[in-house]
């Protein structure tokens, strides 16, 4: 059992946990995730930690409720107790001087990408952070990234902060601007959605940018005993839970990810709904 | 020995009768509806029935066909008996889990293929399994006794994988006095007998108990402990345990290396079982978050236990039609003749002699079919096996819209990954000194699949308990060294 030692509403779908797990604290690296069960019965889900404490012995993770265990994850509170919390798994970025380095992220951008920009910046890069996201409420814990990259570049898709846009006109606009003054970026980290990576990969093929992508396929254990996971990289089948994460984003087929990314949405449908009516007389909070 | 005055004289063929009790199960048009065990067991009538078919030979052959050699005339005498306390005992000086192995053992291969009983043509071995449940169920119903731990030596002891290599390991070292320690990557403990054999095979309820025995021996179990990740086999030694066993079993799926593997709707065994056991997925929505996708026509490759275990569970979450591909014949099939005949039972259709080329896709990448085509049996090849030769031109397409590849598993490589000096085989699995299946670091023991590569129950907690038996005379030996 993982105590909850705080959290916090960063907007209407989007909470902060911190919880109590000192033995995963003490190794977590940028890269890492976790896997998370929330009570018995529960399913279980991965989430990356978006920053954590050795000394406290704490991690602390910002989720996005979209389905019935994100939802049900949301509902619990400051010294409640989580049933599991599993980690660290995956393997760590790859963290070393690359020079000048780009992290674009979208979604739930920045929590996703934070520790990797903290470290990357740590090894002495210089880091420019490209972030996305629908709308201004989106842009969740902006203070924080913002605290390791040299330079923080925003889009909205509709306008209300930063660019109008998306992250590929984002980084394509950054990467023309750096060649006028004779510069390129040496490594692209990218995070968040599926299709949102796949366009970033194909810019950054264009530009030849070496790219790493933190791919998000369904898990179930997260140590590579089910084959869920499974991504082909470069022709060869991969377990994103304990090969990746993070893969380079020029070998990942991300069509096939994406397709078997939808492949429960009727019964994460028929789990959310029943939830609803249960707890919530069928009202979204 | 006093169990040894209670055996019997040996008896004659003659008295016998030549089948086997038959065991009482639920009717296959009503069980493939349910989760509940299929066989019932003997009642303590039919057990006495059994029993009194054994031979109690002067030279018992089952004996010697038995990995952990139960003396089994012996507990087959103490059921004439009805001192069933005494039967179960002797049972347990050398299997510590008979719940399971009765349950789930390949007897007709070991015990029983060996019995004197079933070697005349048309006669039926003694029925060692069915006793051995009988007895183990028995204690169930009338109170275990937790077995005696010796003074405690002061040593703690790290047992991973709580499969049944690593629960043996870990009960026998507590009784040895050791504080053990016992890590679980997952968050329920049993290993395959959790995640991978279904409820209908063999209850979960079973393994709990056998988990909640470890903890009243003071074996301290901590799940969601991935080792080589939360912690390392180093971190564990400086944490001050002075003896390490890996039991960390084979659970990486195999696949087939042809087009359509990671269409929608495939699967690898692992996933499928590990979704509808582990996870409930049979209860899902209403008690269980996690969701399994079974169609109406349910393709699985493989004749293994595995491949057994996956048809039936999918007949069992409302598939309608439930076929085994294999690329052998039934002759060849490594699962059980008892898993073989109940899938049978149930309405399984197999497709023998049957490779598949590919997997077929709809346009959007749902899984329609499997290409396939016939063969033939040709010479034995390594593994002893009729090796199956493709026939030319003999090629068809079988419809589904699930399909569950269960072909195999390879070692589990999350501690041989994360431990520099632990020597592995080309294959994955983890090199031991036969003797005394320690590995190449000092302190540090394997055994159950991860050095065998994927085998059974019993041969892995057979390992367990050598593992436990040279572990604590490394302990022991240890302290006089220095
Ligand atoms: C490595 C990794 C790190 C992640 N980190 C975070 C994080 O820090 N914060 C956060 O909010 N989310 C994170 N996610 C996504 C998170 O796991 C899913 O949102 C969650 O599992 C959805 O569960 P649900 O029941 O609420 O929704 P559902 O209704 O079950 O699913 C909604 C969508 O989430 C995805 N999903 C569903 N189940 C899984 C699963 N078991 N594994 C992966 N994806 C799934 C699917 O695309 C699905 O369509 C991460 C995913 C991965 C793989
Ligand atoms: C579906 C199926 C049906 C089967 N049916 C039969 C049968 O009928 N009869 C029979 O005799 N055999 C059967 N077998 C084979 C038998 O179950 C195995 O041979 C046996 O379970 C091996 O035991 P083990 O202890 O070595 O490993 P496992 O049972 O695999 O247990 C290993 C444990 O270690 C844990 N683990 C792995 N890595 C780590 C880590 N890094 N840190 C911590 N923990 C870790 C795993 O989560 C698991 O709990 C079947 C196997 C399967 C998959
Ligand atoms: S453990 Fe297995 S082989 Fe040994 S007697 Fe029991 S059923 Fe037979
Ligand atoms: S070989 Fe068969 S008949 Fe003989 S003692 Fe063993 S169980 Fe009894
Ligand atoms: S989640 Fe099961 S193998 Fe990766």
């Amino acid at each position: 059992m993982f105590e909850i030692v705080r959290k916090e509403w960063l907007h209407e779908v989007i909470f902060l946990i911190e919880v109590k797990a000192p033995a995963i604290a003490r190794k977590i690296k940028a890269g890492n995730f976790l896997v998370f069960r929330a009570k018995e019965g529960g399913e279980r889900i991965p989430i990356t930690v978006a920053e954590y404490d050795r000394k406290k012995g704490t991690v602390t993770c910002i989720i996005q409720v979209v389905g019935k265990s994100t939802k049900l994850l949301s509902t619990f509170e400051k010294g409640d107790y989580i049933q599991d919390v599993v980690g660290p798994l995956g393997k760590p970025t790859e963290i070393k001087k690359y020079g000048l380095v780009g992290i674009v992220s979208g979604g739930l951008g920045i929590p996703l990408a934070n520790l990797v920009a903290k470290e990357l910046r740590n090894a002495g890069n210089e880091v420019i952070g490209m972030v996305g996201a629908r709308t201004k409420e989106l842009l969740v814990w902006e203070e924080e990234m913002s605290k390791y990259c040299t330079e923080m570049d925003y889009c909205t898709d509709d306008g209300s902060f930063g660019m109008k846009g998306f992250t590929t006109n984002l980084l394509e606009k950054k990467i023309k601007e750096l060649e006028k003054e004779g510069k390129k970026f040496d490594m692209i980290f990218t995070v968040g959605p599926t299709i949102m990576m796949k366009f970033i990969a194909g810019i950054t093929k264009k530009y030849g940018i070496h790219t790493i992508a933190s791919l998000n396929p369904i898990m179930v254990d997260g140590t590579g005993m089910c084959g869920a996971c499974r991504v082909t990289v470069g022709g060869e089948i991969k377990f994103a839970c304990v090969d990746g994460p993070e893969f380079d984003a020029h070998q990942v087929d991300f069509d096939e990810l994406l397709m078997r990314l939808g492949q429960y949405k009727k019964y994460e449908k028929v789990s959310y709904d029943l939830y609803l009516k249960e707890c919530c007389g069928g009202k979204q909070k | 020995m006093t169990e040894e005055k209670k055996e019997r004289k040996p008896q004659k063929r003659s008295d016998k009768s030549p089948k086997k009790t038959p065991m009482r199960e639920q009717p296959p048009e009503e069980r493939i509806k349910n989760f509940l065990e299929v066989p019932f067991g003997y009642t303590e009538k039919e057990a006495l029935l059994e029993a009194e078919r054994c031979l109690h030979c002067r030279r018992p052959f089952c004996v010697e066909g038995c990995p952990v050699e139960i003396n089994i005339p012996a507990f087959i005498s103490a059921i004439l008996d009805k001192d069933y306390r005494r039967g179960i005992n002797i049972i347990k000086e050398t299997n510590v889990l008979p719940a399971i192995c009765g349950r789930v053992c390949p007897q007709e291969n070991q015990c029983e293929k060996a019995c004197v009983m079933g070697r005349k043509d048309g006669w039926d071995p003694v029925g060692i399994g069915r006793l051995e449940r009988f007895l183990a169920d028995w204690e169930y119903a009338n109170g275990r006794e937790t077995p005696k731990i010796a003074e405690p030596t002061g040593k703690k002891v790290a047992v991973i994988g709580s499969g049944p290599a690593g629960l043996v390991a870990a009960a026998d070292l507590a009784r040895y006095g050791h504080k053990v320690t016992l890590f679980e990557s997952l968050h329920k403990g049993g290993g395959v007998l959790v995640y991978g054999i279904p409820e209908f095979r063999l209850p979960k309820s079973i393994v709990a108990k056998e988990l909640e025995t470890l903890e009243h021996m003071g074996v301290e179990i901590k799940y969601d402990t991935v080792i080589g990740l939360t912690y390392t086999i180093d971190e564990l030694f400086e944490m001050g345990y002075e003896a390490i066993f890996i039991g960390t079993g084979a659970g990486l799926p195999r696949y087939l290396g042809i087009p359509g593997e990671n269409l929608k709707g495939v699967y690898f065994a692992n996933e499928f079982l590990t979704r509808a056991n582990l996870m409930e997925a049979y209860k899902f929505p209403e008690k269980a978050d996690t969701p399994i996708n079974v169609g109406k026509k349910v393709i699985t490759i493989g004749a293994g236990n595995v491949a057994m275990d996956c048809a039936r569970t999918a007949l069992r979450l409302g598939a309608e039609k439930s076929m085994i591909v294999y690329r052998r014949s039934l002759a060849e099939a490594p699962a059980r003749e008892e898993e073989i005949h109940h899938a049978e039972e149930e309405g399984v259709e197999f497709h023998l002699l049957t490779t598949p080329l590919a997997i077929m896709g709809d346009k959007d990448n749902n899984v329609i079919g499997l290409e396939c085509q016939e063969c033939e049996l040709g010479e034995p090849d390594e593994s002893g096996r009729c090796r199956p030769i493709p026939i030319e031109d003999a090629c068809f397409d079988l419809e589904c819209d699930t399909l569950i590849i269960a072909i195999g598993q390879r070692p589990n490589p999350l501690v041989p990954r994360n431990t520099p000096n632990l020597k592995t085989h080309r294959w994955g699995g983890i090199i031991v000194n036969e003797e005394t299946l320690e590995t190449s670091i000092p302190g540090v023991f394997a055994g159950g699949d991860i050095v065998s590569g994927a085998a059974t129950v019993i041969l892995a907690m057979g390992a367990g308990r050598k593992a436990a038996k040279s572990m604590h005379e490394y302990l022991m030996n240890k302290d006089k060294k220095a």
